[in-house]
C-alpha cells in the first residue's frame, strides 16, 4: 500500500471486511426475503411433505424406495466427505503454489488448475476408471474418489489463492515488521483470515460436490442415484424411484446451502469467529 | 551523541521507476526527524528500507552499528527492534485487542504469557485504552486503532519507532489522540522518524525536519528555520502548499 488514497482500503473505523466472489460452484439461495413463501422455504418443506406424504398415502412402491436407497445415501456421503477432504489438502497445496512467487511451483500449479478445470467431471472419471484403469487398477469407489479429489482439488486452489490475496497486504507487512518469519505469519496472521473468508465458497464446492457424486453411479458404485436405478429397473417404476432420488438430492442440498448461508451472514456480521 | 541510524547513498527503483535516488542520512538516538515531501518523493520507501521491507538496490543501511543491507544480517533481530507503524494500523482482526500487542512478545522474544500481559496492560494505559483490552479491534475507532497498533509496536520494546503518516487516515477529531502518544513518546527519549505532514507535531516534537523529493533529501533543518526560512525554492513551494 505504497500509494493509493488513505482510505481506499479501509473506511473510516479502519475494518476492513475481506471478502471474496468465487463464481463457479453451486447457487446459494440468496436471500429473497420472500418470508414464509421464499422460494428457499417452499422448495425445501415441500420436497419434505412430498418425502413423508407418497409413501404414507401409497406405500407401495414409495415407502419400498425409500427403504432400498439408505445404503446408497451412506456411500453418497462417503465418497463426498472423503472426497471434499482430499480435495482441501490438493486445493491447499496448488493454491499455496499459485501464488508462489518460485516460478516452476506456480506454472505447475496453474497448469493443474488450468487442465482440470477445462476437462469436464464426467470426462475425467472415465478416464480415471476406464483409461488409467489397467494401469491404476482401481475399484469403482477409489477411482470415484481419486477423480473427485482431483478435480475439485483444483477449484479449491482456486479458493484458497483468492482466500490468501484477499488479506490486505499490510497484514504481512505488520506481522513481519514485529519480527516474525514469513511462515509464522503465514501460520498465526494470514492462514486463520483466510480461513473465515473461504469458509462460505468451501461450502458451496461441498454441495457441489455432493450433487456431482451422483456422476460416479456409472463407475459400479452404489450411491443414491445408483439404488434409486437397480430399484427402477427391477420394478419398472422409473417415474416414481426418480422422484423419490430427485427429492433427497434436493433436500439435502437446500439444507447445506442454507446451513453455508447461515455461515456466511455470521461471518460477515461478526467478523471474528470466536 | 553517537550515530544511531546511518544510510548511505541509499537507491531503489521500481522497474524505471527511481523511488530513492541516493538519500544519505544520519539519525541520533533520541533524534525526533520527521521527513515530509510531495506524494511519490520516496517518503515510504526510505522508512520501509530502514526495517528491509523493501530491499536497496545499492547502499547501506545500519542500526546502532547492526548492517540492515547485508543479506547475512539476522533481519529478524533487527526488526525485534524496530517499531513501525503504519498508515492504515493494520491490527490483526482475528485477534483481541490484548493479543494484538502480546502476540509477538511470547511468540517471537519468548516472553512469559504472565510478563507479555503485564506488559501490554501497561502500554494500554499508557495509550488510554486499559479498557479496551478486550475488544476486537473493529470495535474501536480510527484513533483507538492506531494507539493500539502503537502499543503493539512498544511492546517488543523497539530502540526506534518508524510511522508512516501515522495520522492521515484518521477523522480530523482523532488526530490530536494519536499524535499526543506520539509527542509523549518523544519526550520520553524514543529515536523516531516520522513521516507526517502534521505540522504541529513538527513544532512540538520534532528535532529535525527533512523535505524529500524525486527520491532525494532536498533540504533538512530544525523546524524554528525550517518553516522561517527555507533555502530552497522547491521547500518554499512545497510549504506553501500544505500550510
Ligand atoms: N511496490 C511498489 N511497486 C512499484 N512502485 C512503487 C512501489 N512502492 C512505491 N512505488 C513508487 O515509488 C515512488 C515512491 O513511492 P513512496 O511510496 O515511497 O512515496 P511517498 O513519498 O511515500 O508518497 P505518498 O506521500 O503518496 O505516500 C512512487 O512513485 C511509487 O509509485
Ligand atoms: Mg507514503
Amino acid at each position: 500500500m505504497a500509494k493509493g488514497s488513505p482510505r481506499s482500503e479501509r473506511d473510516s473505523k479502519g475494518s476492513a471486511r475481506p471478502t471474496i466472489n468465487v463464481t463457479d460452484g453451486t447457487l446459494i439461495p440468496l436471500k429473497d426475503e420472500g418470508g414464509l413463501l421464499s422460494a428457499w422455504n417452499i422448495s425445501f418443506f415441500g420436497a419434505i411433505a412430498l418425502l413423508v406424504a407418497l409413501p404414507l398415502f401409497s406405500p407401495d412402491p414409495y415407502l419400498r424406495i425409500l427403504s432400498f436407497v439408505p445404503d446408497g445415501l451412506f456411500a453418497t456421503f462417503s465418497v463426498t466427505i472423503i472426497s471434499i477432504c482430499f480435495a482441501l489438502i490438493i486445493g491447499l497445496f496448488a493454491g499455496l503454489g499459485r501464488i508462489s512467487q518460485r516460478a516452476w511451483v506456480n506454472r505447475i500449479a496453474t497448469v493443474y488448475v488450468e487442465i482440470i478445470r477445462g476437462i469436464p467431471l464426467l470426462v475425467q472419471l472415465f478416464y480415471i476408471y476406464y483409461a488409467l484403469g489397467p494401469l491404476l487398477r482401481l475399484q469403482g469407489p477409489p477411482a470415484a474418489i481419486l477423480a473427485m479429489s482431483i478435480c475439485y482439488g483444483a477449484y479449491m486452489a482456486e479458493i484458497f489463492r483468492a482466500g490468501i490475496q484477499a488479506i490486505p497486504k499490510g497484514q504481512m507487512e505488520a506481522a513481519l515488521a514485529l519480527g516474525m518469519s514469513r511462515s509464522s505469519a503465514m501460520r498465526r496472521i494470514i492462514i486463520p483470515q483466510t480461513i473465515r473468508v473461504i469458509l462460505p465458497p468451501i461450502g458451496n464446492e461441498f454441495i457441489a460436490l455432493l450433487k456431482d457424486s451422483s456422476l460416479v453411479s456409472i463407475l459400479a458404485v452404489s450411491d443414491l442415484l445408483r439404488r434409486g436405478r437397480e430399484y427402477a429397473s427391477t420394478s419398472f417404476r422409473y417415474f416414481e424411484s426418480y422422484t423419490v432420488i430427485a427429492l433427497i438430492y434436493l433436500v439435502m442440498t437446500l439444507f447445506f446451502s442454507r446451513l453455508v448461508a447461515i455461515m456466511e451472514e455470521r461471518l460477515r456480521h461478526r467478523g471474528n469467529v470466536h | 551523541m553517537a550515530t544511531f541510524i546511518e544510510i548511505k547513498k541509499a537507491v531503489k527503483s521500481f522497474g524505471s521507476l527511481q523511488a530513492l535516488n541516493g538519500v544519505d542520512l544520519s539519525v541520533q538516538k533520541g533524534e525526533v526527524v520527521l521527513i515530509i515531501g510531495p506524494s511519490g518523493s520516496g517518503k515510504s520507501t526510505l522508512l520501509r528500507s530502514i526495517n528491509r521491507l523493501e530491499r536497496l538496490d545499492s547502499g547501506s543501511i545500519s542500526i546502532d552499528g547492526e548492517s540492515v543491507t547485508d543479506e547475512g544480517s539476522d533481519i529478524r533481530h533487527i526488526r525485534q527492534e524496530v517499531g513501525m507503524v503504519f498508515q492504515s494500523f493494520n491490527l490483526f482482526p482475528h485477534l483481541k485487542v490484548i493479543d494484538n500487542i502480546t502476540l509477538s512478545p511470547t511468540t517471537v522474544l519468548k516472553m512469559s504469557k504472565e510478563e507479555a500481559l503485564g506488559n501490554a496492560r501497561k502500554l494500554l494505559a499508557k495509550v488510554g485504552l486499559s479498557e479496551k483490552e478486550h475488544s476486537w479491534p473493529d470495535e474501536l475507532s480510527g484513533g483507538q486503532q492506531q494507539r493500539v497498533a502503537i502499543a503493539r509496536a512498544l511492546a517488543m520494546n523497539p530502540k526506534v519507532m518508524l510511522f508512516d503518516e501515522p495520522t492521515s487516515a484518521l477523522d480530523p477529531e482523532m488526530i490530536k489522540e494519536v499524535l499526543d502518544v506520539m509527542i509523549d513518546l518523544a519526550k520520553e527519549g524514543m529515536t523516531m522518524l516520522i513521516v507526517s505532514h502534521e505540522m504541529g507535531f513538527a513544532k512540538a516534537a520534532a528535532d529535525r525536519i527533512i523535505f524529500m523529493d524525486a527520491g532525494q533529501i532536498v533540504e533538512e533543518a530544525p523546524p524554528e528555520t525550517f518553516f522561517s526560512s527555507p533555502r530552497e525554492e522547491r521547500t518554499r513551494r512545497f510549504l506553501e502548499h500544505i500550510l
